[in-house]
């Protein structure tokens, strides 16, 4: 070997493709990933909503019927609408991920995925129906 | 006349070219061949100056990954006919430097594999009198899964956010990272921690989970991610506590 070799750590020619905005059209899991990280802007939205109804609630019971009306609105009926299905969506998304993070063991063994995304989901119908057993009662 | 199949494939000669351009070849359609058998016959019989990296043949080396119809795999596992009608297109690993046609620089990644010190870390080893670390089959378990990866690069080639921010240190070397944490013989953790919890580590990944789905080798990075991130998360608490470990 010549004494001469020298390696380059740059190489000036290399082709470097630039990622497209668009990236995310570009396959059906992509997009599915943009929504999910996108439902975070409606988890907030109904943070909001519940606050600025506590808010109301806290100035009498006129000023609460007066956002219970606004919220009978078609613009809130829609927005609420859309919020709900992008929640549930961050919701079953969550409750699957659950698995993955969490390696459950019971006697050295590792407890299926379909179990522990499924205790989520029992614990979340459980929850569920105990706030509607409370609203509904009241 | 026998069957053909086309094959269009992304060439990138850097002394003649500033900018890929796509070649087609026409080869004979072999139930039993692999795009690879196809890129092999290219270079044998039609085109000696395709480049492309290759060389188990069998989903063991990791060399042969290429972007196939769009979807980041291993050329030696993607069969001929498994592909849709028309030209299957080949092109080089998303996301890498292409040095020349099919060929990308890997160098990165070297470095970030470096970097979680994917080895077992003692802070004193045992002497050799006193024999080897042993290990149940459960202890084995815990990361054999892990240890599968060879390394081939098609969880980087599927993960947008490592297309998005190349300082991301990525899911090959988070599993990896993790194949040696869950390793009862290993007391690195500690120091893996500080790597992956800084910015370019673990907290970078938002579980696109696309990593896991092209993996040949079922090793799941994005598993090892977000376990990661809970056992990060779990340690920072800890430190909270006026009785933990800081």
């Amino acid at each position: 070997m010549s004494a001469d070799v020298r390696y380059t750590p740059y190489h000036p020619r290399w082709y470097r493709r630039r990622v497209s905005v668009w990236w995310w059209l570009e396959s059906r899991s992509y997009t599915g990933f943009v929504l999910r990280e996108l439902t975070s802007v409606f988890v907030a939205f109904f943070a909001v909503l519940l606050l600025w109804q506590i808010r109301a609630l806290g100035h009498g019971p006129e000023a609460y019927a007066r956002v219970l009306a606004r919220l009978r609105s078609p613009l809130f009926v829609t927005l609420n609408a859309l919020a709900l299905a992008f929640v549930l969506f961050h919701s079953i998304t969550w409750f699957n991920l659950a698995p993955k993070a969490m390696v459950v063991r019971l006697k050295g063994k590792r407890v299926p995925d379909l179990l522990v995304a499924g205790a989520n989901y029992a614990a979340w119908v459980v929850l569920s129906a105990a706030v509607a057993a409370i609203l509904l009662r009241g | 006349m026998p069957p053909t199949v086309t094959l269009a494939i992304a060439r990138y000669r850097p002394e003649e070219e500033s900018e890929p351009s796509v070649q087609n070849y026409e080869v004979p359609f072999r139930k039993d061949w692999v795009v690879l058998d196809a890129l092999n016959y290219i270079k044998d019989k039609l085109d000696g100056s395709l480049s492309f990296r290759w060389s188990c043949r069998m989903g063991v080396c990791g060399s042969c990954g290429m972007t196939v119809n769009g979807q980041p795999r291993l050329t030696c596992a993607s069969f001929l006919s498994a592909e849709p009608a028309g030209p299957i297109r080949v092109e080089p690993l998303r996301y890498f430097p292409v040095v020349r046609d099919l060929v990308v620089d890997i160098t990165d990644f070297m470095k970030k594999l470096k970097q979680v010190k994917p080895w077992i870390v003692r802070g004193e080893e045992k002497p050799l009198a006193e024999g080897e670390y042993r290990q149940t089959p459960d202890q084995l378990d815990a990361f054999k899964q892990f240890s599968m990866c060879i390394n081939c690069l098609l969880c980087y080639s599927a993960c947008p956010i490592y297309g998005l921010e190349p300082t991301f240190i990525g899911p090959a070397a988070i599993a990896l990272a993790q194949r040696y944490n869950q390793d009862s013989r290993d007391e690195g953790s500690s120091e893996r921690l500080e790597i992956l919890s800084h910015h370019d580590g673990m907290w970078q990944c938002t579980f696109v989970g696309e990593c896991t789905q092209v993996c040949p080798k079922h090793v799941d990075p994005a598993g090892a991610i977000q376990q990661y991130k809970l056992t990060s998360a779990a340690h920072w608490f800890k430190t909270l506590l006026p009785w933990g470990t800081r």
